[in-house]
This record gives C-alpha cells, sequence and structure tokens, in this order.
C-alpha cells in the first residue's frame, strides 16, 4: 500500500516549548486517520505541518512520496477543512466553494459548474446565491467541505472539522464525512479531542500526548489494548488498576486496565471475588453503568438492560476473567 | 438610552441645543456670507451689497491656482505613501508577532499624540542638519508622519477583525501571496483604507502647522490663506477660497463616515 503521508522523526518547537516532538507516523492511501488527543498535545500542529502553515525544525515529511519542506502551502495537493470554516465573507457560496479554481485561471462558467456539483455532493444544492452570514453552522461546515474537495486533493485535512456543531448535527455529519470518504477515496486526516467520534470514524487512529504519539491503532486495538494509562485515561470508560492491586491479582507489577462490561458482580461472596459498595447507578438504555468504591479505588461496571441493578450503598462482590486484564506501560 | 415614553424636551433645553449649533456653525455661514460682499477692505456688517465678482476674480489669480496645486499634491502623495505604508505596518503589527511589536505600534501613533509644533521643528531642524532643501517633498515628508497614523488605525482594527484563518484558507486553495492579497485581503479591509485614505487627505489638506515648518517659500492653500488675511486687498478672494476648501474637506469626511458607519469608527478624526 502507497503512504500518503510519512513523518520521520519530525519535531516542531516554538523555543523551548516542544509543540511536535520526534513523531514517526505513516498514513496509507485512502485511510480515514484520525489525530486525538488534549488540547496542546500537538495534533494540530501536525495538521498544519501536512497543510505547509508550519515547517518542521527537524525530521522528514513526505506527502506521496515527494519531500514536503520548503514547498509552500498553495504548492501542495492538500486541502483543509479549518475548524472556523473560514469562509470568505465577502464572497457568496457559489465563489467561495470555486475559489480554489478561480486562483488557478478556470473560466467562470466552468468554475461555477463545477462548485454546484461539489455543493450537490455535500448535499447543499441551491444555496450558490447565499452569503456565509445567511448559512447555520451545519450548512458553513458543508460549504467548507465543498471548498476543499473542488481541488480534488489527495489528502484531506480536518481540524475538528464537528466541535461546533449541535450533538445530533455531529452524529449526522459523522456518518456523512465516513460515507464520502469511501466513495471518494480521498485519504482524511481529522484532528479530534473526542474519543467518541474517532473511535466511530477512523480506520487508525493515533493518539497524542506532550507532542508525541503515544499509541497508533485500529480503534478496537486503542479501545481494548491501551498501551499506557494515559490512553486508557483518555480513551475512555476503561478501569485503571494501580500496580498494587495487579501484583496481588497476576503477581505482575503493572498497571492494567480493565473493560467495564468484563466485570462481573454478584450479592453473594465467593472465592476470589472482591466487595465494593455502590455509588451511583447510571441508567443509558441499553445498558446501566454503575459506579462502585472498592478501597478507595473507583471503578465502573455496566449491565445489559433487563438486568437486575443492584442498589445505591449496597455491597457486591466482584470478580472478572484474569485473562481480561489488560498490563500497561507506566507513564507513557 | 431610550425611554419607553415619548416626552418632548423641555423648552429650555431645545433653546440651549440650537445655541450650540449655531455657535458652532454659524461663523462657518458668515464665511460664506462675506464671499459675497462688495465690500472689500473690512468685514462689514452687514454687507453693503451682494455681487458675484469674486468668484470671477478668485478664478483669474494665479497665485491662488498654485497653492491649490501644490495642496492638492502634496495631499495626494501623502495620502497614497500612508496607504502603502500604513497598510503594511497594519499587516506586520497584527498578523506576525516579533520582538518590539509593541514599541513599532506605539511608535507609529505617536506623530498623532505630538504637538504638531514638535513635529515641524523636530523636521525642521532635521532637513537643515541633512542641507535638505525644501521642496514638494519635505511638505509630503511632513504629513505623512501623521497621515499614516490615520490609514494605520484605520486598517488595524480592520485586520483584527479579519480571521486570520482566512488567509490560510486562501494559501490552502491555491492561492499565492499576491492573489491572497488581491482576492481576499483587499476585500476585506477595503472600506477601512477608502475612509482612512480620505480622512488622511483632509486632514493632509487643511494642515498648517507642520506645513510652516517644512514649506519653506511654498505656499499651500492654507498658508496662503493666513498671509492673504494680512493684506487689507480684495479680502472676499479668501473667502470664497475658504468656501472651496470646506466643500474639499467636508466631503471626503461624510463619505468616510457613511463607509464605515458599519461597525468601526474612524480613528484619528480627532486630530
Amino acid at each position: 500500500m502507497t503512504s500518503a503521508v510519512t513523518f520521520q522523526r519530525v519535531s516542531r518547537h516554538y523555543g523551548s516549548v516542544r509543540a511536535v516532538d520526534e513523531v514517526d507516523l505513516d498514513i496509507a492511501e485512502g485511510e480515514f486517520f484520525a489525530m486525538l488527543g488534549p488540547s496542546g498535545s500537538g495534533k494540530t500542529t501536525s495538521l498544519r505541518l501536512i497543510a505547509g502553515f508550519e515547517q518542521p525544525t527537524k525530521g522528514h515529511i513526505e506527502i506521496f512520496g515527494q519531500t514536503a519542506e520548503g514547498i509552500p502551502p498553495y504548492r501542495r495537493n492538500v486541502n483543509t477543512v479549518f475548524q472556523d470554516y473560514a469562509l470568505f465573507p465577502h464572497l457568496n457560496v457559489i465563489d467561495n466553494v470555486a475559489y480554489g479554481l478561480m486562483v488557478r485561471g478556470v473560466p467562470r462558467a466552468e468554475r461555477t459548474k463545477a462548485a454546484e456539483e461539489a455543493l450537490a455532493l455535500v448535499q447543499l444544492p441551491g444555496y450558490g446565491a447565499r452569503r456565509p452570514g445567511q448559512l447555520s453552522g451545519g450548512q458553513r461546515q458543508r460549504v467548507a467541505l465543498a471548498r476543499a474537495l473542488i481541488n480534488q486533493p489527495k489528502v484531506l485535512l480536518l481540524d475538528e472539522p464537528l466541535g461546533a456543531l449541535d450533538l445530533k448535527l455531529r452524529e449526522q455529519m459523522q456518518e456523512e464525512l465516513k460515507t464520502l470518504q469511501k466513495s471518494l477515496g480521498i485519504t482524511f486526516v481529522f484532528v479530534t479531542h473526542d474519543q467518541g467520534e474517532a473511535l466511530s470514524m477512523a480506520d487508525r487512529i493515533a493518539v497524542f500526548n506532550h507532542g508525541r504519539i503515544v499509541q497508533t491503532g485500529t480503534p478496537e486495538e486503542i479501545y481494548t489494548k491501551p498501551v499506557s494509562r494515559f490512553v486508557a485515561d483518555f480513551v475512555g470508560s476503561s478501569n485503571v488498576l494501580p500496580p498494587e492491586l495487579v501484583e496481588r491479582l497476576t503477581g505482575n507489577s503493572r498497571w492494567a486496565s480493565l473493560r467495564p462490561e468484563m466485570l462481573k458482580m454478584s450479592l453473594k461472596a465467593s472465592n476470589g471475588a472482591m466487595p465494593a459498595r455502590v455509588v451511583s447507578t447510571n441508567y443509558l438504555g441499553s445498558t446501566t453503568r454503575i459506579a462502585l468504591d472498592m478501597e478507595g479505588l473507583r471503578l465502573h461496571a455496566t449491565v445489559a438492560a433487563g438486568t437486575a441493578v443492584p442498589a445505591m450503598d449496597e455491597t457486591v462482590y466482584l470478580s472478572f476473567d484474569r485473562d481480561r486484564l489488560h498490563l500497561m506501560d507506566d507513564e507513557r | 438610552m431610550r425611554s419607553d415614553r415619548q416626552t418632548s424636551a423641555p423648552l429650555g433645553l431645545k433653546l440651549a441645543a440650537a445655541g450650540g449649533l449655531l455657535f458652532l456653525h454659524l461663523p462657518i455661514l458668515l464665511i460664506f456670507v462675506y464671499a459675497f460682499t462688495t465690500e472689500d477692505k473690512s468685514y462689514q456688517w452687514p454687507p453693503p451689497g451682494f455681487t458675484l465678482k469674486w468668484l470671477g476674480v478668485t478664478w483669474s489669480r494665479p497665485d491662488v491656482w498654485q497653492a491649490l496645486g501644490l495642496s492638492v499634491r502634496v495631499a495626494t502623495i501623502s495620502t497614497a505613501v500612508a496607504l502603502v505604508l500604513g497598510t503594511l505596518c497594519a499587516a506586520a503589527v497584527s498578523r506576525s508577532r516579533f520582538f518590539g511589536r509593541e514599541a513599532v505600534s506605539l511608535l507609529v501613533i505617536l506623530p498623532i499624540a505630538l504637538p504638531g509644533i514638535i513635529t515641524g521643528i523636530s523636521l525642521r531642524s532635521a532637513f537643515s542638519i541633512a542641507e535638505i532643501p525644501f521642496s514638494t517633498w519635505t511638505i509630503v515628508l511632513g504629513h505623512a508622519t501623521f497621515c499614516v497614523v490615520i490609514v494605520y488605525n484605520n486598517a488595524v482594527a480592520r485586520f483584527r477583525r479579519t480571521s486570520g484563518s482566512l488567509i490560510e484558507a486562501s494559501m490552502d486553495l491555491g492561492a499565492d501571496g499576491f492573489q491572497t492579497f488581491r482576492y481576499v485581503i483587499l476585500p476585506n479591509i477595503g472600506t477601512a483604507l477608502l475612509a482612512g485614505g480620505m480622512l488622511a487627505f483632509a486632514l493632509s489638506f487643511d494642515e498648517v502647522i507642520v506645513t510652516t515648518f517644512t514649506a519653506g517659500q511654498q505656499q499651500t492653500l492654507p498658508i496662503w490663506m493666513l498671509e492673504e488675511l494680512v493684506r487689507p486687498r480684495q479680502r472676499p478672494v479668501t473667502n470664497v477660497v475658504a468656501m472651496v476648501v470646506v466643500l474639499v474637506t467636508l466631503l471626503p469626511i461624510l463619505a468616510a463616515f457613511y463607509l464605515t458607519r458599519d461597525g468601526d469608527q474612524v480613528a484619528g478624526a480627532g486630530k
């Protein structure tokens, strides 16, 4: 498989701040790739390095086999959907979408036709004459998408593309983006701090922390086999067990993660089961999420709908399959 | 603030407001009236008679045309210089971070805060030290000091309101630096530049203090008027010229006011 974007030990430093620090990355052609991490973790800077708005302090970047350092943004076959959409306020929707063709000298009739097609692609036909100020957030997002796609980029970069949308619209756009990416076959690289978004949309995820990539893998790998406490904490609802407890259970003094659904609860004490107190129950529809306190350690378990839910402050006995315990590195 | 009840203001307040407005504008109207008087040696009230002959006299006086020509030339060049330098400076200050950015920003605005007489004296001594002879260009230099500020203040306010990602978006879509300026930056700051440019032109056109120090023997229109007032000969000619100056400076300021009404003010309009 061809590589769309590769980073070889790429760093971007601002004075003493290491925004991106020796990152290695390999994004395959046609992949839907997510860069996930908290704010300031270097994910957006990495995206800007691909777009050409930033130049690496050290290291080497290739886009489809071509060296990217020193190539300005306007000579890269890469387009960006900006977080604030960055639609030109003085142009109407058609002229916004056709901008990339206009600066390349494509005649007006031709570029208007292409812009109308691009608008149809993002399900926004007939909005051409409006100004960006007259559109809703979701519509602006679609215009920004059409404008970025009209140049037929090899890589489309999306910076927190759904951050400004409300929940329902966000879920709808997640599906649409995914469908669009599969039908166009373009490599999508998107930046997000929302682990749910990354897990549901991406083919592969890179988890960033402190300017470095902590883990790269499929959503399933990231979810079930986090390499570190940070990933387990950040990616979600996993239980993180401290080394002392893990040593008692397995003889291995390391941090471990355990998915909530692996935790079994019983009202009767049994051999090896650990007592815990129910702190709260949270009804989620198909499951109920139960928060537990075990000797000061906060754990979560889920119970499928239709199963008996323990009451508040009740003592339950916890057990799980030792194989389900996933050992992790300490801090990374 | 607006109250719910539509009450009319008390009579006293109305009279005071009318009085204030009259005090501000009656003298200007008087100047217009004296442009048509038949008495040419002293300003006698009421004017003994009215005539249009001063318009013709003014038209045929070469010194008026010379002064007017110099003023228009100086104002045009100063405004052009200010548009280029002010825009570049505003772009640098609002678009990038560099050492001494705040200092540059302050130093650019300083000339408008300094009394004109200081600017004038310092320029004059600088010219004499450097042995630069007085010319149109020395006047232009003096006027550019405050014209740049006017343009800068207008442009910087607009730059701040324009999102930085617009420029990145333009580059991202394939536009080089020149195209980005032409298609994205200029349309977004255009009205601010127009307003700033017109105000700069108007200020340069009636500037006296800095001009007296940088003009040498040359006469711009305001300087010519000052000299003319001393001479008791064909006085109404001065009034005709004053009328023209009021119109020439008022129209651009009104236009600038209407162009920038929606949002930012014309900064530095108080000079």
